[in-house]
């Protein structure tokens, strides 16, 4: 064999090896039958790495015991709009656990002004009110998404002011324009949608616009439905987001050889249902709405505000923190309070 | 003495280069000096050239990279001209067909569409001009035609991806886009809307011959490799004598599965399970979106998909519950 030929046999080794051992994950896999036997409704998990998305995904302990008596906040501290009915032990309870759950670091004075804990001067306090109204929307009135789990600050802050999932509209990345062909909104890797070449922000008509999502024919001849294969490419990409938020298949919600079809989907199916409204509810009602209130480095390239995903909570995990509850130990963030 | 036991070709005939019979009046004449590569060689036949490339040639060859130079300067363009982006995204990028809404319009704007329209033209040109080539370079050498029928039959196959069927559907927006990643989206995206292509008994036809064109191929390659000890390629100097290589390889499959195809017919097998893959292939693409609208549903219709048991907690689509949230 000449120099030349083992070579170029030595560089494809490596670039073989580096391929196979870079971007593939070696088995076993851990199998969860979910369906029938034989029919692939399954999930597949590598249990090693297991340990580390568990260990991402834990509750904290709440702090100390729920108070349920003593004067209302409101009477105690000024300019008091959310929790004013709260009892003040709690009310307290609560600011240290937002403290603990979303500026750890930064204390108290992230959101208030020591020398005037009443004012709403820093921006933080004003979205950390709405984001309070949030929660309690979320847990009284979504509760065909988040059931009796409910969330808390920390379901998406983890001990961040920001949490780590939040996302943008996506400005039109860079084109020749003119006669060139312009952007499709596809055609380039798109994160959102696992790296593929699928639409790149599916999260906008669909999160925060009221898009279509449905797009396979209910009939098995034609009766009208127009649906394009551009629009499921959308569809795809924005599944695709579904997938890895919660780093479970297509068939934790459908049967994958009848998307479309209710009568073989899971039960997940519903519940993400509701997570869509949800989702397209809270981008509109309440983050939109602090339009103005954030400064301009917390808004995206095209000046809108951070807005929620199945990412923001699940942040990979098919419940988010493995469907541990904390809303229990939290009794004034379960439903709206005056 | 010639083995044909190793994956290379062991041997290379090589004698004063071969120019080919004597062409007609009125044809080209073949260009190029011909030379040996040692290392084709290993794999085909040592000479290489002369070609004949002739008007049919050269006009497609034309096209074809008009059509390329179309889709990569858009691509290009797609990065801004960025030469890195370029390489790294290329696998990502593509030149898109017009969207839905300017429906079968002729010429849309470039910048929507209207550069896939011409790229499309020219690929399709360069393509047929390419059949043309290749169907009267069979006849002169006083061939069959079975290779350009053969092409014909992949032909078919693009023209209901990028043509046919987008007429009939009245959108170009259905057709392909010209890319690496994005064409296979396509695909994947088409199985969703129509219902999964799996129960298009089209599609399950054409995988039929597209495996059995492998299966088919692999038996033909080994046993003929597996003769070639005894000569077994020069097939048709022996098929009429006993106990030649294509004796033994007849016998060898009779013993085996109590059947064999001739040594003439299972190149009629091979070519037909070769054309009826895109065949079959484009009829059931050319059926979807246009007879049926979900491939799932037909087969449970006609008794195709079977029933499995649901062991989950039945669901209702909450969008058809009264006050559902929109």
């Amino acid at each position: 064999m000449s120099f030349t030929l083992r070579l170029s046999a030595a560089i494809f080794a490596i670039i073989a090896a580096a391929i196979i051992f870079g971007t593939f994950e070696r088995p076993p896999m851990q199998v969860v039958q979910r369906g029938y036997r034989g029919v692939g409704m399954v999930e597949n998990y590598n249990p090693r790495f297991m340990q580390a998305l568990l260990a991402d995904n834990k509750a904290p302990q709440p702090l100390g015991a729920t108070v349920t008596s003593g004067p209302a906040a409101g009477t105690v501290y000024k300019n008091v709009k959310v929790l004013s009915n709260v009892p003040i032990g709690e009310f307290v309870r609560l600011m240290a656990s937002m403290t603990v759950w979303v500026a750890p670091q930064q204390g108290c004075s992230y959101c208030h002004n020591p020398a005037n804990m009443a004012s709403d001067e820093k921006y933080t306090k004003v979205v950390a009110r709405r984001m309070l109204q949030m929660v309690q929307h979320i847990n009284g009135n979504w509760g065909a998404h988040v059931q009796a789990v409910g969330v808390t600050c920390y379901t998406c802050h983890r001990g961040q002011p920001v949490p780590a999932y939040v996302w943008y509209t996506q400005p039109t990345p860079p084109v020749a324009g003119g006669y060139a062909q312009s952007f499709a909104g596809k055609n380039h890797p798109s994160p959102i949608a696992n790296n593929s070449s699928l639409p790149s922000d599916p999260l906008t008509p669909f999160l925060l616009g009221k898009e279509e999502i449905r797009v396979q024919s209910a009939t098995p001849l034609l009766t009208g439905d127009r649906s394009s294969i551009k629009q499921t490419d959308w569809t795809y990409a924005l599944m695709m987001h579904f997938s890895e938020s919660l780093g479970v298949n297509c068939t934790f919600c459908h049967n994958s050889r009848a998307f479309e079809n209710w009568a073989e989907s899971t039960p997940q199916r519903v519940t993400a249902w509701y997570g869509i409204r949800m989702v397209r509810d809270l981008n509109n009602a309440y983050l939109g709405s602090l339009m103005g209130v954030f400064p301009p480095y917390r808004l995206g390239a095209l000046g809108d505000v951070p807005k929620v995903n199945c990412a923001t909570c699940h942040q990979g995990a098919y419940q988010p923190l493995f469907g541990a509850s904390m809303i229990g130990a939290y009794p004034e963030l379960a439903h709206p309070t005056q | 003495m010639a083995e044909y036991q190793n994956i290379f070709t062991r041997i290379q005939v090589r004698g004063p280069t071969y120019p080919g019979i004597p062409l007609e009046r009125g044809s080209w004449a073949r260009s190029g000096k011909p030379f040996y590569s040692y290392l084709l060689g290993k794999f085909g036949d040592a000479q290489i050239g002369p070609i004949y490339l002739g008007t049919t040639g050269i006009a497609s060859l034309i096209c074809g990279f008009i059509a390329i130079e179309i889709i990569g300067l858009n691509m290009w363009a797609s990065v801004n001209w960025n030469p890195v982006q370029f390489i790294r995204q290329l696998p990502w990028l593509a030149l898109e067909p017009p969207p839905p809404s300017f429906g079968l319009r002729l010429l849309p704007p470039l910048s929507q569409g209207g550069w896939w329209q011409i790229a499309g033209f020219f690929l399709t040109a360069s393509i047929l001009l390419w059949w043309v080539r290749v169907y009267r370079r069979a006849r002169a050498l006083g061939l069959g035609t079975h290779v350009a029928w053969a092409f014909a039959a992949a032909i078919w196959l693009y023209l209901v991806l990028g043509f046919f069927r987008p007429i009939l559907m009245g959108s170009w927006g259905e057709a392909v886009p010209f890319g690496i990643f994005p064409h296979l989206d396509w695909t994947a995206s088409f199985s969703l809307r129509y219902g999964n292509l799996f129960y298009n008994p089209f599609h399950m036809l054409s995988i039929v011959f597209l495996y059995g064109s492998t299966l088919l191929f692999a038996m033909h390659g080994a046993t003929i490799l597996a003769v070639g000890r005894y000569g077994g390629e020069r097939e048709i100097e022996q098929v009429a004598d006993r106990g030649t290589a294509a004796e033994r390889a007849a016998l060898f499959w009779r013993w085996t599965m109590g059947f064999n195809a001739t040594f003439e017919s299972i190149h009629r097998w091979a070519w037909w399970f070769a054309v009826l893959c895109p065949l079959a292939g484009g009829i059931g693409i050319l059926l979807t979106g246009t007879a049926v609208d979900n491939w799932f549903l037909w087969a449970v219709k006609h008794g195709v998909a079977p029933s499995y048991p649901h062991p989950m907690p039945a669901v209702v689509d909450p969008a058809t519950l009264p006050g559902a949230p929109q």
